[in-house]
């Protein structure tokens, strides 16, 4: 746990020396406060005293800005070979992957921890339903898991950093929007199957303020699965 | 900690990088890797530094083997990379407390420990600054201070004063010298001197294949069991000289010595000696043999014999 600590460390530190929290968290604050209060469907327009339009701007920024967060990760320590150094610490492959996944984490909890005085704005202007933005900041945490976790395989499948942002960007337009497009004009079993596939299925339902296990199950699996394969590129850099 | 290399084995695709190779690395010993470009000497040592998995064969460090404790050999090893990969955007001394406590030091030690390592590595100018912002001879200092840090029984040094000046290249060999003393070193490098300089022990490696082991001594010995002579005969023609020379009975090949005039190389047999037979030559035709001296094959030569073809 310690050795996970100082990895999460160093690369928190080099988020923000690099400039790269500051860019990341003004952009997102910016983006999701601009069509949360200003512009589009926000607010005022739609009259209620609700989060929902914040959540929903929120998912496509974090869809956007955690895989340029991420795409660094592995893929500039590949290229330096610093991750020669890092891989002979005595530090298993998990400590270092679990390390960059909590600094990742941790940037964007402070990102999203810095939208809390949208929640006590629109709390001062009407009834609230607590439970449901509780529930909606959980799930937007539960994408950025699934997203850093893409991100983090992207990273190691790379030296290049451009690549591992596409790369994270193309996996994660398919869970983003493209099952639920697809699962909207198929019916039947695969329908069904693509539907589940589909995170925006998930968050919606979790961020309305029903948390299931199925979608807990979901962003897990995610979340895991993302974490082996990029164990897997690790290891395959000590057999190749 | 002693490093048993056993029967490895590394291919990268179908070509055999390391092919088969076992040695013996002692406690207290300074071993030299040399070998051309592309010989497996890298491939070698970071093998030993649990990087890489071998296809075939064990390496054992200490009582800790590869395949079955390789988180304890990393705590036993200081390992510097040939292009030194560090983090450029770091100051050197919060890197070198981050490994520092990757490495397991304890918090209380950790603060004594940099300062030590600067001081020994001479970075006590630089500490504050950004490792991207170092010249590459202070960089391999940080690289070294890094591998040094949390006070390793073997250390792993991968060309470790490419790039450094005259100056600091006799610094990092006398540091390499005393470090050696009571820990176990592996260092690689195709400067020969460097290698004759600093190393109890050389390993010539070649094509994945040990091809030399021993002290720069025994492989001299080896590599030639012939006399080699630099002659100075003056008052002589010099032609003249050349051709009594050679028809000398112990001499094998005479040569002129370049850019020195009445000087030549004489090589005799094999096992035989040709110096009285020079002297008395000289004496029955009346030159005067004003040097002779042996020659030694350098470590060039017998690194080029056993590395060509």
């Amino acid at each position: 746990m310690k050795q996970i600590w100082t990895i999460a460390k160093r690369e928190l530190g080099s988020f923000f020396d690099s400039l790269m929290a500051y860019i990341m968290m003004v952009a997102f604050l910016g983006f999701s406060g601009f069509f949360t209060w200003i512009f589009g469907t926000d607010i005022f327009f739609i009259k209620q005293a609700s989060l929902q339009s914040f959540f929903g701007i929120a998912y496509w920024t974090l869809f956007f800005f955690i895989p340029a967060i991420t795409m660094r990760l592995f893929a500039e320590e590949n290229k330096s070979g610093t991750i020669e150094l890092l891989l002979t610490r005595p530090v298993t492959d998990w400590q270092v992957i679990a390390g960059k996944f909590m600094a990742t984490l941790i940037l964007i909890l402070i990102a999203l921890g810095l939208t809390l005085p949208y929640y006590i704005t629109v709390a001062t202007l009407g009834p609230v339903d607590h439970g449901s933005v509780i529930t909606g900041y959980f799930g937007l945490i539960l994408i950025s898991c699934a997203y850093i976790s893409i991100g983090l395989f992207a990273s190691s499948f790379s030296n290049n950093q451009i690549v591992a942002y596409l790369l994270a960007l193309i996996i994660g337009i398919f869970f983003h929007i493209i099952f639920d497009l697809l699962a909207s004009s198929l019916s039947g079993i695969l329908g069904e199957i693509i539907n589940f596939l589909s995170i925006s299925q998930h968050f919606e339902s979790v961020s309305r303020g029903v948390i299931d296990t199925r979608d807990l199950i979901f962003f897990l699996s995610i979340i895991f699965i993302g974490l082996i394969l990029t164990e897997m590129n690790l290891l395959k850099r000590r057999i190749a | 900690m002693d490093i048993i290399v056993e029967n490895l084995t590394k291919l990268y695709g179908t070509q055999r990088a390391v092919d088969d190779i076992s040695f013996r690395v002692n406690t207290g010993e300074v071993l030299g890797f040399l070998g051309p470009n592309g010989a497996g000497k890298t491939t070698t040592m970071k093998a030993i530094t649990t990087y890489l998995l071998p296809n075939e064969g064990n390496i054992s460090v200490g009582q800790f083997t590869l395949r079955d404790h390789a988180e304890e050999i990393r705590k036993h090893i200081g390992y510097l990379p040939e292009n030194i990969p560090l983090y450029q955007e770091m100051p050197v001394i919060d890197y070198l407390k981050y490994v520092a406590e990757l490495q397991g030091i304890e918090k209380t030690k950790i603060r004594k420990r940099i300062l030590e390592m600067v001081r020994l590595c001479g970075l006590e100018g630089e500490k504050h600054k950004n490792i991207g912002e170092l010249s590459k001879g202070y960089k391999q200092r940080v690289g070294l201070a890094q591998a040094l840090i949390h006070d390793p029984d073997v250390l792993i040094l991968d060309e470790p004063t490419a790039g450094l000046d005259p100056n600091q290249i006799v610094e990092i060999r006398e540091l390499i010298k005393k470090i050696g003393k009571e820990k176990t070193v592996i260092l690689s490098s195709h400067i020969l001197a460097e290698v004759e300089a600093t190393c109890d022990r050389i390993l010539i490696i070649n094509k994945g294949k040990i091809v030399a082991d021993g002290t720069a001594e025994e492989l001299r010995k080896r590599a030639h069991g012939k006399e080699i002579l630099k002659v100075k005969i003056e008052d002589g023609d010099t032609n003249t000289v050349f051709k009594a020379l050679q028809t000398l009975e112990h001499v094998e090949t005479v040569d002129f010595f370049k850019h020195e005039d009445h000087t030549f190389e004489i090589q005799s047999k094999q096992g035989q000696s040709s110096r009285r037979a020079v002297f008395n030559l000289c004496v029955s035709k009346g030159w005067v043999l004003t040097g002779m001296s042996s020659v030694e094959t350098k470590l060039e030569d017998i690194f080029r014999e056993l590395t060509m073809n």
